[in-house]
């Protein structure tokens, strides 16, 4: 619908041919990239999803005569998702007659807190490496710092040893916050392991329920 | 005096900048545009710091909605010049003695997105016509342990893709035990790396640093 503007007709009626550039009506052409614009704009995957990696250990058969990897008590830190974002967390081996739940939750000063208390030494030496990296004091790319941080992470002796687990009725999420918080506070060793009959039976007191859970038969 | 002469014409709005924007616009959103297809199931991906995109090819997705279904998807990319979507579904008629048309196989390969389908139900759910006709099949994978359906798939997605890496996508809201049986399916076959499928949160660390 490509319209020409008439030129209005002069005096005498003589049609003079007007001069000039003859105009395209570009209405339609832009109705028509606005609604591809639109179009493309909605379908657009902008936000590509992220992801996590997790490595678990390998699972022991029970057919194979494998010791599980024996850990340090002193060093170990469990931590128990329970329900409504509830995080339970004691130190050491459990033992039901000693053994007290600590009750936290996942802001910044529940959980983390107590992970940044036990991991300070590798936090502060990778925060360190940073903020010389920061400042230019390390020249060093990107690929190779990661690496850094890795070595730094592998060399550490000294830092908790922290094993996830979940209570039955936690959610997937807190499962992901979780693991989120163990690389916010750079823990270098933590795995998720199987919930225990004493742990559960600790998180239903902690949550006022009557111990339910037995004890496997051997 | 003369006649102050009003234009008659009306007035234009010179409209060639606007198109040279949008066409610059639309050759922009054409170019980044990549078409995947619809997720079998909606799921609300949990929150992370994590900042690694998502692989685009050589993945298999185990997908857990909120309503507990489990739904399965190997995903495109190179898949459509080595055709793996159907060298799996076949493997796995063979275990069920159940036989795929090349038909059948052929929708299978080109449909692209997760299925939450048994496979008994996976002939009927491939000559389906419409969605509403599809969503009566899809009432997720067995897992329990008289038919682990999810296993067999994992395990022929692994046999006909030995470069193919394992994503699980789950509701926030899924309960744990859920989750924990699909890891212990996953790690029954050996695969002992996951990647979580969340979305990026932006988050103050440095609140929490003490010195």
């Amino acid at each position: 619908m490509a319209e020409i503007i008439q030129e209005e007709k002069g005096k005498g009626g003589k049609k003079k041919p007007r001069k000039g550039d003859a105009h395209v009506d570009m209405t339609p052409m832009v109705d028509l990239m606005s609604l591809l614009i639109t179009f493309f704009m909605l379908t657009a995957a902008f936000s590509k999803p992220k992801v996590m990696e997790i490595v678990l250990p390998e699972k022991i058969r029970k057919d194979e005569k494998v010791e599980p990897p024996k850990i340090a008590e002193s060093r170990t830190l469990n931590i128990i998702l329970g329900p409504d974002d509830k995080v339970f967390w004691y130190p050491g081996k459990a033992d039901p007659a000693v053994t007290v739940l600590q009750e936290t939750d996942f802001s910044a000063t529940g959980i983390r807190q107590v992970l940044l208390d036990r991991n300070r030494a590798l936090f502060k030496k990778i925060d360190d490496f940073e903020q010389k990296v920061l400042k230019g004091e390390i020249e060093i790319k990107q690929d190779s710092m990661q690496n850094a941080i890795k070595q730094l992470k592998k060399d550490d002796d000294t830092g908790p040893i922290v094993l996830i687990k979940a209570y039955k009725t936690s959610k997937y999420k807190n499962f992901v916050d979780i693991i989120d918080e163990m690389s916010i506070v750079g823990i270098a060793r933590w795995t998720f392991t199987d919930i225990s009959w004493i742990e559960e039976n600790l998180v239903n007191a902690a949550l006022g329920i009557a111990p339910v859970a037995q004890a496997p038969a051997k | 005096m003369p006649k102050i002469k009003l234009a008659t014409k009306s007035p234009r709005i010179d409209m060639t900048p606007m198109v040279d924007l949008f066409t610059l616009l639309l050759t922009f959103f054409i170019l980044t545009a990549t078409f995947r297809p619809q997720e079998a199931a909606p799921v609300d991906t949990p929150f992370s710091v994590s900042e690694t995109p998502m692989m685009d090819n050589n993945v298999m997705t185990v997908l857990i909605t909120k309503g507990n279904k489990i739904f399965f998807n190997v995903d495109n990319g190179p898949d459509t010049i080595l055709k793996f979507r159907p060298k799996i579904l076949a493997e796995m008629g063979k275990r069920y003695n159940i036989e795929f048309t090349d038909d059948e196989l052929r929708k299978f390969e080109k449909s692209g997105a997760g299925f939450g389908v048994s496979i008994q139900d996976m002939k009927a759910y491939l000559d389906a016509r419409t969605a509403d006709e599809k969503k009566v099949f899809e009432k997720g994978i067995p897992i329990d342990s008289a038919d682990n359906q999810l296993a067999l798939w994992i395990l022929f997605a692994r046999q006909v893709n030995p470069a193919v890496r394992t994503m699980i996508k789950g509701d926030a809201e899924v309960e744990f035990p859920v989750v924990k049986k699909v890891l212990d399916i996953l790690q029954e076959k050996n695969v002992n790396r996951f990647n979580l499928i969340t979305n990026l949160e932006k988050i103050q660390v440095t609140e929490a640093k003490t010195e």
